[in-house]
C-alpha cells in the first residue's frame, strides 16, 4: 500500500519534470482597495539628507543610483539636511508657501463651484502643491512650461491673474480661451504656460521640441514638462526621453508619481517593478527621484536640473514621489477603488504643513502669521470669485459670442467655415 | 425581461461572451477593479476573475497592439479605449496592422478583436471627450464599424462584433448611455426605462452586422442616421410633423445598402445626418451611394446635417450639436426641392 503510493508520487514527479509548466500571466494588484488595511511600510524611503548631490556637470552614468533612491531635505525635526538643502531666500520660501496656500484655497472654491453646477468639471492638485509651485520658483520666468492638467500651481506661483483662471473655469466672457476648452485646460504664452491638452502625455515631447528650438536659436531659455505616473506608459514619454537624450535638449522632464491614475495604482504603469525615474537610466539621462511633498527637495532638484540644462549638459528626468490626496477629477469617486484613509496615512506628509513647520523652526514664521495668511488667501479667492461670477458661470449663456467658435481653426477662415458660420446663423 | 440602459446592455453582452467563450478577455484603462469610467465593465472582474477582465497601462497603442497579438494567438480580445478621442495613439496599430493582417498574410493570421469606445458630444467634454471619429475608420480597408442606438441593439451588435473574426470598431454613443437623448437641451432627460428597446434579454442573442433598421416608416423623405442622431432624427420628424422614414444604419461597414435604396426609391428624398465634422465625413459616402443608386428616383438634392468643421467647443456644445431643428430644416429643404 505504502509502496504503491510512493510509486504514484514518483510518477507524478516525473510527469512534472518532463512536461513544461503551464504559463501564467501576472496581473498586478493594488496594495489596498476599499476596506483593506493601508500599509506604506513597503515603501523604501531614503533618510532625509542621505542622498548625495552630484555636480551639475557630472556624467549621467555616474549617478544611476539616484534613480532608485529618494532625495529628501526636510527631516522629522523640520530641519533642512544634507547636500541637497538648496540655497534659497526666505522671501522665495514665503512666496512658495503663499502660492501653495492660494492654490489649495482656489482648488477648494472651484471644486465647490463645480458641485454647485457653476462649471462642468474641475481637477484639484491637493497634496501636490509643492511640485508646480517650487518648480515654478526654481525656473526662470521666461522658461516654458508644458504642464498636464494638475499644474495650476505654475500659473499661481507666476502670479497669473486668478480672475482669468476662473473665467476659463466658468467659460464666461473673461475666459481668455473663449469657451473652447474644458475647465482647467488653461493656456498663457505670456506666462510660459503651454496650452493644456486633454490627451495624455502629448506635451512632453513637445517640450523637448521647444527646448531643441531654443538651443537651435542660441537662446538661453529652457523648457520643462509634467506628466503623471500613468502617462509614462504612453509612447510620447518614450519619444521625449529619446529625443532629449539624443539631442541633449535643455529640458526638464517631470513625472509626477501621485500613486494613482484614476483607479489604476502606479503598478499598472510598471512602477512596482522599477521606479519611474529609472526609465531615464536606460536612455542615458540623469534621473532623480525626489520627495514631491518636500518643497525644499523639489526646489533643489529642479534648480540642479535647470543649471545643468542651462550649461548645455542636457535634459534631466525627475520623478516627483507624491500622493494624489483627492479624486482624479470631479468625475470620479476615489472611495470606490482605494482605501479611504490612504491619503491621511501617506508617510511623506503634507507639503504646505511641512514648509510651514520649517519656516517656524527657522524663526521666520509663526502660527499666527500662518492663520492670518490662510484667511487672507481664502478671502482673496472669494473676492475674485464674486468678480468672476459677475461675468457669469457655465451654462448661463454669459459666453463669448458663439460665432467665435468658427475662428482660429485656421489663421484665415476658408469658405467652408464662412458658409457654415452663416448656416449656424451667426 | 430585464430593463437595461445602454451601459448595462453593453456590460451584459461582454458578460455573456465571457461566460460562453474562454477565449474572450476584456481589458483597458480602469476597466478591471473599478469597472470603467462609464461603468461598462462593472462587476466583470469580480465575476470572471482578474485574468479575464483587467486594467492596462495608459497606452492605447499598447492596448490595441497587445489585443492584435492576443487575437492572432487565438484569443478574442474586447478592449476599451476610454474615450474615442483617446484612440489616436493606437491609430497605427489599427490602420496599418489590425486592418491588414488577414490580407497581408493571405489569411494565415487574423485579428478577431473588438475595440469598444464611447464617442460623441453632449456631456460638455470639450474637444477631447466629444469627437465622432467613425469616418476615419470607415475609410480604412479591413475594418468593420458598428454604432448602436439602443440598449437592445447595443447588446446584440456587440455580441456579433465579439464573435466576428475580423477587427470591429464598436462606437458607443455616450450621450445615449443613460437615456434616448433627442437633442433637446431643455427639460428633463428621459431614462431608457420608458423606451421599448430597453427591454433586453439576459441571454445570448445576435443582431447581425450589416442590417439597418427602419425605425420610423414614412413616405416623404428618408433620413439616414446612426447612434445619437437616430433619436434626434426621430424627434425632428415628430416636432416638424414631416412624414419622414428614419433609418438607423447600425453598422457603417458593412453597410445595408438595400434598405437604404428601397427607402429612398420610395420617398424620393434623402437627408444624411451625423454628429461628426462634415468634410470627408461618412455622410459624403452615403450621399454618393444614394446619388448613384437612386438617381432617377430622387426629386431633390440630398441634404447633409453634420457637425461643423471645427473642434468640439466646450461652451458652445449646443450651438455645435446638430439638433432636431437643423435636421427638420434639412428635411423641409428637400421637400422644397
Amino acid at each position: 500500500m505504502l509502496d504503491s503510493r510512493r510509486r504514484a508520487d514518483n510518477r507524478a514527479l516525473l510527469v512534472q519534470e518532463s512536461e513544461p509548466r503551464a504559463l501564467e500571466l501576472r496581473i498586478p494588484e493594488a496594495p489596498a482597495r476599499p476596506g483593506e488595511p493601508v500599509d506604506f511600510s513597503r515603501l523604501k524611503l531614503a533618510d532625509p539628507g542621505a542622498v548625495r548631490r552630484p555636480e551639475v556637470d557630472a556624467p549621467a552614468e555616474s549617478m544611476r543610483d539616484l534613480a532608485y533612491s529618494l532625495i529628501r531635505v526636510l527631516d522629522d525635526k523640520d530641519e533642512a539636511v544634507g547636500s541637497w538643502a538648496p540655497e534659497v531666500s526666505i522671501a522665495t520660501l514665503k512666496a512658495g508657501l503663499r502660492a501653495m496656500m492660494l492654490t489649495r484655497a482656489y482648488d477648494d472654491r472651484m471644486y465647490r463651484a463645480q458641485r454647485q453646477g457653476k462649471t462642468s468639471f474641475y481637477i484639484k492638485c491637493t497634496g501636490e502643491e509643492a511640485i508646480a509651485v517650487a518648480q515654478a520658483l526654481a525656473l526662470d520666468s521666461g522658461d516654458m512650461c508644458f504642464p498636464s492638467y494638475r499644474q495650476q500651481g505654475l500659473l499661481i506661483a507666476r502670479n497669473y491673474p486668478l480672475l482669468k483662471m476662473m473665467g476659463q473655469v466658468y467659460s464666461n466672457t473673461l475666459d481668455p480661451l473663449k469657451g473652447r476648452q474644458m475647465p482647467i485646460m488653461y493656456s498663457s504664452r505670456e506666462y510660459g504656460f503651454f496650452t493644456v491638452s486633454g490627451n495624455l502625455g502629448t506635451q512632453i515631447i513637445q517640450a523637448v521640441g521647444w527646448a531643441m528650438g531654443s538651443a537651435l536659436r542660441g537662446d538661453t531659455k529652457i523648457a520643462a514638462s509634467w506628466i503623471g505616473d500613468g502617462t509614462t506608459a504612453e509612447g510620447d514619454f518614450h519619444y521625449a526621453l529619446t529625443f532629449a537624450s539624443v539631442y541633449r535638449a535643455p529640458v526638464i522632464l517631470n513625472v509626477v508619481n501621485n500613486q494613482w491614475a484614476i483607479s489604476s495604482f502606479q503598478g499598472i504603469a510598471g512602477g512596482d517593478q522599477a521606479p519611474f525615474a529609472a526609465r531615464g537610466v536606460g536612455y542615458g539621462l540623469p534621473s532623480l527621484r525626489v520627495d514631491g511633498n518636500d518643497f525644499l527637495a523639489v526646489y533643489a532638484a529642479t534648480q540642479w536640473a535647470a543649471q545643468r540644462a542651462r550649461s548645455n549638459h542636457g535634459a534631466t528626468l525627475i520623478e516627483l514621489f507624491t500622493y494624489r490626496a483627492e479624486g482624479h477629477s470631479t468625475s470620479d469617486d476615489p472611495t470606490r477603488y482605494r482605501a479611504a484613509d490612504e491619503a491621511s496615512k501617506w508617510p511623506l506628509g503634507d507639503p504646505i504643513l511641512r514648509l510651514k513647520q520649517y519656516l517656524i523652526k527657522r524663526g521666520e514664521w509663526t502660527e499666527e502669521q500662518h492663520e492670518a495668511q490662510q484667511n487672507e488667501v481664502t478671502q482673496e479667492v472669494r473676492t475674485v470669485q464674486r468678480e468672476a461670477e459677475a461675468s457669469g458661470v457655465h451654462g448661463a449663456n454669459n459666453t463669448h459670442s458663439p460665432k467665435t467658435m468658427f475662428e482660429d481653426v485656421f489663421k484665415e477662415m476658408d469658405w467652408r467655415l464662412r458658409r457654415q458660420r452663416q448656416e449656424a446663423g451667426f | 425581461m430585464p430593463t437595461m440602459n445602454m451601459i448595462q446592455a453593453v456590460n451584459s453582452a461582454m458578460s455573456v461572451m465571457l461566460a460562453r467563450d474562454p477565449n474572450v478577455v476584456v481589458f483597458g484603462e480602469d476597466v478591471g477593479y473599478f469597472g470603467g469610467v462609464f461603468r461598462a465593465t462593472e462587476g466583470l472582474q469580480r465575476t470572471y476573475g482578474k485574468t479575464r477582465c483587467f486594467d492596462t497601462p495608459i497606452a492605447e497603442g499598447g492596448i490595441v497592439g497587445a489585443a492584435i497579438g492576443m487575437g492572432a494567438y487565438g484569443m478574442r480580445p474586447v478592449v476599451e479605449i476610454q474615450f474615442a478621442d483617446y484612440i489616436y495613439p493606437a491609430f497605427d496599430q489599427i490602420v496599418s496592422e489590425a486592418a491588414r493582417i488577414r490580407y497581408r498574410s493571405a489569411g494565415e493570421f487574423s485579428v478577431p478583436m473588438t475595440i469598444r469606445t464611447p464617442y460623441g458630444g453632449g456631456i460638455f467634454g470639450g474637444q477631447t471627450h466629444s469627437q465622432s471619429p467613425e469616418g476615419l475608420f470607415t475609410h480604412v480597408a479591413g475594418l468593420k464599424v458598428v454604432v448602436p442606438s439602443t440598449p437592445y441593439d447595443a447588446k446584440g451588435l456587440l455580441i456579433s462584433a465579439i464573435e466576428d473574426d475580423d477587427p470591429v470598431i464598436f462606437l458607443e454613443p455616450k450621450r445615449l448611455y443613460t437615456g434616448p437623448f433627442e437633442g433637446h437641451t431643455e427639460g428633463a432627460v428621459r431614462p431608457w426605462s420608458v423606451h421599448p428597446a430597453s427591454e433586453v434579454p439576459e441571454d445570448h442573442y445576435r443582431i447581425p452586422l450589416g442590417q439597418a433598421a427602419v425605425v420610423r416608416e414614412g413616405e416623404d423623405v428618408t433620413v439616414l442616421a446612426y447612434g445619437t442622431m437616430v433619436h434626434v432624427a426621430l424627434a425632428a420628424a415628430r416636432d416638424s410633423g414631416i412624414n419622414a422614414e428614419v433609418i438607423d444604419l447600425r453598422t457603417l461597414v458593412p453597410l445595408d445598402i438595400e434598405t437604404i435604396v428601397r427607402s429612398v426609391n420610395k420617398t424620393g428624398r434623402c437627408v444624411v445626418v451625423h454628429e461628426a465634422t462634415r468634410t470627408s465625413g461618412y455622410g459624403a459616402e452615403l450621399t454618393t451611394l444614394v446619388q448613384q443608386q437612386c438617381f432617377f428616383d430622387l426629386e431633390a438634392p440630398i441634404e447633409r446635417v453634420t457637425g461643423y468643421d471645427i473642434p468640439y467647443p466646450h461652451a458652445f456644445e449646443w450651438q455645435y450639436f446638430p439638433g432636431p431643428a437643423r435636421v427638420a430644416e434639412a428635411m423641409r429643404q428637400t421637400l422644397r426641392g
